[in-house]
């Protein structure tokens, strides 16, 4: 079975983001392999473990996207592929699409693996489009997993419960955040990882030009938000239930 | 005038996805709005749809937009925008929308805005980034311009209009039909339904332990109306099911009144309730940014208030 997992890089979701112009600052930020993805990674592992084949990671970003490569090869993938180009910065969801199918699209696969929305951009929206230029069908928001010959079976998370989705490969999942536990890194592993073939890709090597990959959407003004203003913070001293009972009398709740 | 076309979900009865009135009402200030509806019960929200400002709603009862997940409906609603041409197509932030609207954006080729919370006009749109504490404009791009909308960024508000009905036609291959819904598990919730309540008391880590929610079940009950929501620490802690999940990967409440309690205010959290109309918090630490956006804060022990909040309720109420 030959699985794609989609990895991205994101800054450190533990160090508070800053603003360069319109953008988020990326320079001089750490790095950190999505810890969304993690799942997505882990669940690759699982089926090849259970199924054979491969795994191959995929990733489009700057030159430091390659961590969260090794950090997956780490976990045990096979391999990984690198795009990037300057022209790609500040890609977006349709942009990214494009590019991860063109680069996914060049090989045999039987199940590409998504996180449901990044931590850093939240967009979400990426890994379904991504899946019609493939032209696979999707199933998503997974918080079950089950493969067997040629077919895929999940929970799907819905507002209420769950929906069970059943289809044929190929095809995309993404995965929630709790679908598994993700595995660390071992030593054994982190040194295996150097070894394993990463393979860098640039537009042109993808045939992708121009106005394919221009980033068309634009932000035009950046403005602090009206702030909710801090109340009363009182300690309890033994009245702090009869304070919100006031409070809630007041606010005609009860 | 703009034509401006909402996607709403609707259920096998007919009723219609609160957010799909919340962007039709939107939607009628922006331009002419129209509607689309897909799957079992469409047909039997045309009039509701009408009477939130929609003037015509193409609906197709079809169980094919039900039974497979997006490409179906992704499908026909870009047969619907070849031929009809409209100007902005809205979509809620919901499972099955986010699905079908990032299938289009690739049929289409028009960037797909996510995570918005405004409208400014047909070309451009409002998000919030850093928990709601920058607003960033965004100049939308494509024909048709493709936005999904966080639910609760509008108030809806009917116009007391009609809409005429236009059955959906579309054929709909079978290479369409693979990702299959072979069955649905949804939890019935008792009392108001967590995007409708108007008290909402929710629950975090500083609970202790899953038991501990019966609290607020017990208070939510004495004050009546109210729901019990949660953060995603307890939600992934298999504490309570992910249906109580409030913030960026839950729900989105604006309820009268929001009682936090054990919850450190993380901005994943807070996105999805700070549209409150009055908070109150209670954690025992007084440093927690949860405090920051709270009109009443509490600083204690969540075990030793809720009991005495519950009595207190209860002799209040009489
Ligand atoms: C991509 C992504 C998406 C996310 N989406 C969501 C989301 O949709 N919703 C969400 O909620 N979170 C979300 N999170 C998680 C979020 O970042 C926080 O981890 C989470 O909200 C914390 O939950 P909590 O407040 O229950 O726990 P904690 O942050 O651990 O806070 C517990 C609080 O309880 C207090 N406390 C402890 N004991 C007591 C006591 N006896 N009495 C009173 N107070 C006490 C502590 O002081 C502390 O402030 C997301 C995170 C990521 C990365
Ligand atoms: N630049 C990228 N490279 C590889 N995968 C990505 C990239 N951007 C997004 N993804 C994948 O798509 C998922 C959802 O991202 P998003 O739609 O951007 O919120 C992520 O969890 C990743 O699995």
């Amino acid at each position: 079975m030959e699985i794609v997992v989609c990895v991205k890089h994101i800054p450190d979701p533990n160090i508070p983001p800053e603003m360069d112009g319109h953008r988020l600052k990326r320079e001089g930020v750490q790095g950190v392999l999505d810890p969304g993805d993690e799942f997505g990674v882990e669940a690759g592992l699982q089926l090849k473990e259970q199924l054979g084949g491969n795994v191959t990671l995929v990733s489009m970003g700057p030159a430091p996207a390659m961590d969260a490569i090794k950090r997956g090869l780490s976990m045990g993938a096979d391999q990984g592929v690198l795009i990037s180009d300057d022209a790609l910065e500040g890609a977006d969801a349709l942009v990214t699409a494009r590019v991860l199918a063109a680069a996914i699209g060049r090989n045999q696969f039987d199940l590409v693996v998504a996180g449901v929305e990044s931590t850093d951009g939240y967009t979400g929206t990426m890994p379904s489009t991504l899946a019609e230029f493939l032209g696979v069908p999707q199933v998503t928001f997974a918080k079950t997993i089950e493969c067997s010959d040629g077919r895929v079976k999940i929970n799907r998370q819905t507002a209420d419960g769950y929906h069970v989705v059943e289809c044929d490969l190929p095809a995309l999942i993404t995965v929630t955040a709790g679908v598994n536990e993700p595995r660390y890194a071992s030593f054994k592993g982190i040194m295996a990882a150097k070894k394993k073939p990463v393979e860098t890709l640039s537009l042109s090597d993808l045939g992708l030009s121009g106005d394919e990959v221009a980033v068309k959407q634009s932000i035009v003004e950046l403005a602090a938000a009206e702030e909710r203003k801090a109340g009363e913070v009182v300690q309890d001293d033994g009245a702090g239930a009869a304070r919100i009972a006031d409070f809630l009398q007041e606010a005609k709740v009860i | 005038m703009a034509k401006v076309w909402v996607y709403a979900e609707v259920s096998p009865d007919g009723t219609v996805d609160t957010a799909a009135l919340e962007l039709l009402t939107k939607a009628r200030e922006l331009g002419d709005a129209e509607a689309v509806a897909l799957g079992p019960g469409a047909t039997d929200a045309v009039e509701k749809l009408g009477e939130y400002g929609a003037t015509t709603v193409y609906a197709s009862d079809d169980d094919v937009y039900a039974d497979y997940v997006a490409q179906p409906a992704a499908h026909a609603l870009h047969e619907l925008i070849e031929e009809h041409e409209p100007d902005l197509v809205l979509f809620a932030t919901n499972y099955d929308s986010r699905d079908i609207a990032g299938r289009l954006s690739a049929k289409t080729g028009s960037t797909l805005m996510s995570n918005v919370t405004g409208l400014h006009s047909v070309d451009k749109a409002q998000t919030a980034i850093f928990g709601g504490a920058t607003l960033v404009d965004v100049e939308l791009e494509g024909n048709p311009k493709l936005v999904l909308v966080r639910p609760k960024s509008f108030v809806a508000e009917p116009s007391g209009g009609s809409a005429e009905l236009v059955e959906v036609d579309v054929d709909v291959d079978d290479d369409l039909k693979k990702a299959e819904r072979v069955e649905r598990h949804e939890e019935e919730a008792s009392g108001p339904r967590l995007e409708d309540a108007p008290v909402v008391i929710s629950g975090g880590r500083g609970l202790g332990e899953a038991g501990n929610f019966k609290l607020l079940d017990e208070l939510a009950g004495l004050i009546g109306n109210a729901a019990v929501g949660a953060t995603r620490a307890v939600v992934d802690a298999g504490w309570v099911p992910y249906a109580y999940q409030i913030g960026q990967t839950g729900k989105t409440v604006k309820p009268g009144v929001y009682v936090a309690v054990g919850i450190s205010g993380a901005t994943q959290h807070i996105v999805g309730m700070k549209g409150a109309k009055r908070i109150v918090a209670i954690n025992k630490d007084e440093e927690a940014p949860i405090f920051q956006i709270a009109d009443l804060g509490i600083v204690g022990d969540a075990l030793k208030i809720l009991p005495q909040l519950v009595e207190e309720v209860r002799s209040r109420k009489g």
